[in-house]
């Protein structure tokens, strides 16, 4: 059995709502670890204790992404008595020391969640400290940057860990309703979808494939990035909407400059659609102000006008290397800098326009037949499930 | 409708007969060929037979014939091997081995090694070629320098089926050497063993890789013909299989495959012939759309292979465009993310960046049929009229 302490963020700021916050957070973390092995988890003074018969990595692993969560720790639970908490450092410290033997510094923190435990919190963390220095003479106190952190957190009962490992934060998956996720491959709407995930949204991603003008593996690449995102989310649904006769179209019957623009709007009607049928409530996209053309905020406007959905926008002002920063650490970016381009990349006109108006979008658009092909597309469309962490599901469709 | 599949210079599908004895020596041969029991002596006597094999598809003798892992590591090992000896005796030749000699077309895994000896020190000649893809003995004779160690050119070029004509290539080599040097010539014959005639010894080739998959054979195993008298260094060390020069236990199951593969060249007389009436058709078909660019030769070029350029469209989308029609081809350009880069074999022979990244190569083989090439010219028509549309 490994047992881990959770620590949680935003919750605890919430008011009325925190029961509701807090149950679904339990229950997303019990569903993070439920086919590892026989889980149980339930909250005590502002942190929640879970315990798990699996090895403490593999949980770790999982629970360290779960939405909500601000840090976890590895713990042993043991009684709340001075000698049964010294007993447990020493072997936490001895644990350590196995792992890293070029451990020099050390310091112990005591936090008292049940005041009602006798030894005020500094003593009972010098008292252990004394211990620890006595067993361990090449260790040295250091209250500052130590280089190991042994942790006591006395509730009904004491929690002892070495180690805390930092979570994503944000707030739990099904907190904040449904949305729809706009997924190129390329850097940006991954890291987006991300984002708006992390605010406890139910993201659902949406891919429009060309093929052939892009390849089979632009669509396994979106689903490989799928991947990445649900083991965050705990599974998702990616659905593929077949876009070549729209790109088609606009190719032969819309104004050059006016084409990415076009494709845009077209792609916001479609995703219109489909959110409706998967009852989404907001569209995430991965628009960064001034990237590109088509996000100068002429163009934003252009083609938010397409829907009457709220289009969230997280990287609205993030810079490029931001962005790819964040992607390197969410392991997006190697997905992402896979060389197959997706429809985005092709059919870019040479100058496109990018200050349009909707008057000049309209006039463009006059030669399509806008609803019928949405409606073709939305037909055409393919909804993959996208397993989370642990499900061994096969993906269908690949 | 069945798949057509015009992508055999990629690779091949094995023969049925190939994938049997890999299938038999995977299942009942799993000895290792240096045990010294019965077993290992069942496994050696396969290697040694598919390497008389080999050996007899090149009128070599098996002791000329190593196993390699593939082309690639044929290559690598003939270049690296070949640059990197040492001398016979201390103090003979100072300057001998400090360069190479090869051409603009060559396939990667010639350009990559070759390109590291020259981050090592060596310095590289890059033989341009004329417009048909092709180096003369001439520029290999003005190329040629005291101290170069190895010359490697391609039998056949992988992209536009363009043969060099290697006796010349040798003859020039072989005058070099009278004259004191220690040069080899080498030649990766990967898209020309089973195509066109190769008889190393005769010819006066001192190195020549192959490998199975080309031709009907399993993936993961190649060979390297090495000239008796021919002293490489070895890139890997280890054991002394394969003359010490490909240490590790043998890929007993795959070289049993390329065995049968080696067998299944030498016995199929016509098979060449086939090819290139199957590509003729092709040409004459295709050659009848407006402004395409026949890049493969008419006339000294592989039996197998036909390149052709469609300006006006994107060779990556016609293929996934006839991928829609069960048609599998090739384009000779890789797309890195948003710009295709052209082929450096079709800028040699002076084709645009823009015509470079129209391209399609249709390659064909055993399994291929007249039916398959009138089925694919006729969507190739269909594709380039339908995307060319696309693109104005």
């Amino acid at each position: 059995m490994s047992d881990f302490l959770i620590r949680y963020g935003e919750i605890a700021l919430k008011g009325a709502n925190q029961a509701y916050f807090l149950e679904t957070l339990r229950r997303n973390l019990l569903s993070a670890v439920g086919d590892l092995g026989e889980a149980r988890a339930k909250a005590s003074f502002g942190r929640i204790i879970l315990s798990v018969a699996a090895p403490a990595e593999d949980a770790a692993e999982r629970l360290r992404r779960v939405f909500g969560v601000v840090s976890i720790s590895p713990v042993q639970i043991v009684a709340p008595e001075p000698a049964a908490i010294t007993a447990a450092s020493v072997a936490a410290v001895r644990d350590a020391l196995d792992a890293d033997p070029a451990l020099r510094t050390f310091k112990v923190d005591v936090r008292r969640a049940d005041k009602r435990y006798p030894v005020p919190s500094m003593e009972a963390a010098s008292e252990v400290g004394g211990e620890i220095r006595r067993l361990f003479p090449q260790l040295a106190a250091r209250m500052k940057r130590p280089d190991l952190l042994i942790r006591v957190d006395i509730r009904e009962q004491a929690c002892v860990s070495s180690q805390t490992i930092p979570g994503p934060g944000g707030l739990p998956t099904g907190t904040g309703g449904r949305a729809l996720a706009l997924i190129s491959g390329g850097f940006d709407s991954p890291v987006a979808a991300w984002l708006a995930a992390r605010r406890g949204l139910i993201v659902s991603a949406l891919h429009f494939h060309s093929f052939p003008f892009t390849s089979e593996r632009a669509k396994e690449k979106t689903v490989d990035l799928c991947r990445v995102l649900a083991r965050f989310t705990g599974g998702m649904d990616l659905w593929v909407v077949m876009f070549t006769d729209v790109q088609r179209a606009i190719q032969e019957r819309v104004h050059e400059p006016m084409r990415v623009l076009v494709m845009r709007r077209m792609m916001m009607r479609i995703a219109d659609g489909l959110a409706a049928r998967v009852r989404a409530q907001a569209l995430v996209t991965g628009e960064s102000l001034g990237q590109v053309a088509s996000q100068t905020v002429e163009s934003i406007a252009a083609i938010n006008a397409a829907t009457a959905l709220p289009v969230l926008r997280p990287l609205i002002g993030w810079d490029k290397m931001e962005i790819v920063a964040r992607a390197q650490a969410l392991g997006t970016y190697e997905i992402s800098a896979r060389p197959y381009p997706d429809c985005c990349s092709l059919f870019v006109p040479a100058h496109p326009r990018t200050q349009p108006t909707l008057a000049e979008a309209a006039e463009a658009e006059a030669g399509l037949d806008v609803t019928d092909l949405v409606l073709d597309a939305a037909a055409r469309s393919e909804k993959l499930r996208i397993p989370g962490a642990g499900s061994r599901v096969p993906v269908p469709g690949r | 409708m069945a798949d057509i599949y015009l992508d055999n210079a990629a690779t091949t599908r094995p023969h049925p007969s190939v994938a049997e004895a890999v299938m038999r020596t995977l299942t009942e041969v799993y000895g290792n060929p240096s045990s010294l029991h019965g077993r290992g002596v069942d496994a050696e006597r396969l290697v040694t037979g598919a390497r008389e094999a080999v050996a007899a598809s090149l009128g070599v003798s098996a002791a000329e014939i190593i196993f390699t892992s593939g082309g690639t590591e044929a290559n690598n090992l003939a270049l690296g091997g070949a640059a990197r000896r040492a001398p016979h005796r201390p103090g003979q030749n100072p300057t001998r081995g400090r360069h190479v000699v090869i051409t603009a077309i060559e396939h990667s895994s010639v350009l990559s090694p070759a390109r590291a000896l020259a981050a090592e020190g060596f310095a590289v000649t890059e033989l341009s070629v004329d417009a048909e893809g092709r180096v003369s003995a001439e520029q290999v004779a003005a190329a040629l320098r005291p101290e170069t160690a190895v010359v490697s050119v391609m039998a056949v070029n992988n992209e536009i089926g363009s043969i060099q004509p290697l006796d010349d290539l040798a003859r020039v080599v072989r005058a070099h050497r009278a004259g004191g040097a220690t040069t080899l010539l080498h030649v990766d014959a990967v898209q020309a063993w089973g195509k066109i005639p190769l008889r190393p010894a005769r010819s006066g080739i001192d190195l020549l890789s192959i490998s199975g998959h080309k031709v009907h054979g399993p993936k993961g195993v190649g060979a390297l013909y090495i000239r008796r008298g021919v002293r490489l260094a070895p890139l890997v060390r280890g054991g002394d299989q394969e003359q010490a020069l490909r240490p590790g236990t043998e890929n007993v199951p795959g070289i049993a495959g390329m065995g049968e593969a080696a067998r299944l060249v030498a016995a199929d007389g016509d098979a060449a012939a086939q090819m290139a009436g199957l590509i003729r058709r092709l040409r004459e078909r295709l050659a009848r759309i407006p402004d395409v660019i026949i890049n493969t030769p008419e006339t000294g070029a592989a039996p197998h292979i036909l390149n052709v350029s469609f300006p006006g469209a994107r060779g990556e989308t016609l293929l996934h465009r006839l991928e829609m029609d069960g048609i599998y081809v090739s384009t000779g350009s890789a797309c890195h993310s948003h710009q295709p880069t052209p082929s450096h074999v079709l800028l040699a022979i002076g084709r645009s960046p823009d015509e470079a990244v129209s391209s399609l190569r249709f390659s064909v083989g055993h399994f291929t049929t007249t039916d398959d090439i009138d089925a694919a010219a006729s969507a190739v028509e269909a594709a380039a009229a339908e995307l060319r549309a696309l693109a104005r």
